[in-house]
């Protein structure tokens, strides 16, 4: 009857349990605490989640690639556009929680709408990138998802980045953070700093131009690798 | 006017086993100078195709007759663009569709319906031209209300006859087929066989890959017969079918 609303539901009860348990850890106030938690877990789970079908988007399509040409960023698109559709899905639970806290939307709300293209022109490279990769080396995909793993623990998603008193640098050195904050900053009704555009422009910028290089070079060797 | 030219196609690829498939075992490969892993460095080369240079004219039925790993689907694929020759050219004029697997793209969660409009889409049709064949293939599938079922529901022969009244609702200009497709139980059968003679009748070119010499002296004027990647004859089919058997 719920359909793909169980997600939905899976994620809010999620989103609950963290957010009483490590409020009370970390001593800050549920008010604050919960939108700013509800947001770092609902896009941290499009990141990581973008980059883990990324690793397989061409290797568990390797029926049709083998049987039709198509252009390989179909695949990619595909991908993507799964995840878009488990966030829309996801992102109910903040609007309760919005609802529920009396977050008001601001101006700089509107900057969700970049922030979030520059996270999908993002995918569209790094899931070139990796799929092709990922095709010819079997074993990335559980290295990725290690790395995943971590970082979902190094960026500030369950504890916010003031709680940090010296090594900033981990915070602002970690392009995760700065992908995050593109999304998160503005749903919350904050404006996104300078640095976090330039930063996640930057990794654009590279992670196309080595996509584009893959792509010209290994292109004619993805169906025999997948 | 539909045609193809293939000059000095030549296909060699790495074949991956298991070892060389790993990141862990290729930098340790490397690192130790291939004392630690020698297996990553056991990357076999096959020479798939080697100079093979044809060309076909519209109306032309070409068979590809051949042993077992000669080439046959290879060649396919070159002509479908889906491997890129390492050597030499291929010109294709004229809409491409290998029908090599009936059932690719099916998606077993969707209905009938929604198949037949993904299926189209992957067979490079517009939205507009699906829903004006959809209810011939349906009534071709003579699967009833079961097309707005979940396909995960049909029977393999269901599944397989709405595959096949998919890929054939429309004729290409150039048909490439890796064996010769049918399905279903006995009276579907001749339903298919039917179809696929009119598809082939109508494709401008069809090339066809099969082990049965029975069916390339039905459909085809024309054969090519090819051993270890290499072109061994080509011309009538009598000839180059009396050049095979010997």
């Amino acid at each position: 009857m719920l359909g793909p609303f169980w997600l939905t539901i899976s994620m809010g009860i999620m989103v609950a349990a963290l957010g009483f348990l490590y409020g009370s850890l970390f001593k800050v106030p549920l008010e604050t605490y919960l939108p700013f938690l509800t947001l770092g877990i609902l896009v941290w789970n499009l990141i990581s989640g973008l980059i883990t079908d990324a690793c397989t988007a061409l290797s568990a399509s390797e029926g049709m690639i083998k049987e039709v040409r198509l252009p390989y960023s179909l695949y990619i698109f595909r991908m993507i556009w799964r995840n878009m559709i488990m966030f829309g899905h996801n992102i109910v639970v903040y609007l309760a929680v919005a609802v529920i806290f009396g977050i008001k939307p601001s101006l700089a709300t509107l900057l969700v709408v970049p922030g979030l293209a520059l996270v999908m022109l993002n995918a569209v490279s790094i899931g070139l990138l990796a799929s092709i990769v990922c095709a010819r080396f079997r074993d990335i995909p559980q290295i990725v998802s290690s790395l995943l793993q971590i970082m979902f623990f190094l960026t500030p998603i369950i504890w916010q980045p003031e709680l940090l008193k010296d090594r900033h640098f981990l915070v602002h050195s970690n392009p995760f953070y700065h992908f995050v904050e593109i999304i998160r900053a503005p749903m919350l009704g904050h404006s996104v700093q300078l640095e976090s555009w330039l930063y996640a422009g930057a990794v654009s910028l590279l992670g196309w131009l080595l996509a584009l290089v893959f792509l010209g070079r290994y292109r004619r060797f993805i169906p025999y690798w997948v | 006017m539909a045609s193809i030219h293939a000059r000095n196609v030549s296909i060699i690829f790495p074949l991956y086993g298991g070892g060389s498939r790993s990141l862990k075992k290729t930098l340790a490969n490397l690192g130790s100078g291939g004392r630690i892993s020698e297996d990553a460095s056991h990357r076999v080369i096959v020479h798939a195709l080697r100079d093979i240079s044809f060309s076909v004219q519209h109306g032309d039925r070409i068979g590809l007759i051949g042993p077992n790993g000669a080439g046959k689907s290879t060649l396919l694929r070159v002509l479908a663009g889906i491997y890129e020759p390492t050597g030499g050219s291929v010109r294709c004029d004229g809409q491409v569709v290998p029908l090599f697997n009936p059932s690719l793209g099916m998606e077993p969660e969707a209905t009938g319906h929604q198949n037949i409009r993904l299926r189209g889409l992957l067979l490079g049709l517009r939205p507009q031209e699906i829903e004006a064949k959809r209810t011939e293939i349906g009534a071709f599938t003579e699967l009833g209300n079961y097309l707005d079922m979940p396909v995960r529901t049909y029977s393999s022969g269901m599944a397989l006859r709405l595959a096949f009244a998919i890929s054939t609702c429309f004729v290409p200009e150039i048909l490439l087929l890796d064996e010769w497709i049918g399905a279903g139980d006995a009276h579907f059968v001749e339903k298919a066989e039917r179809r696929m003679q009119e598809v082939v009748a109508q494709s401008s070119i069809v090339v066809i890959a099969s082990h049965s010499n029975d069916l390339i002296r039905r459909f085809c004027n024309k054969a090519l017969y090819i051993e270890a990647g290499r072109v061994k004859a080509e011309g009538s089919v009598d000839d180059v079918l009396a050049a095979y058997t010997n």
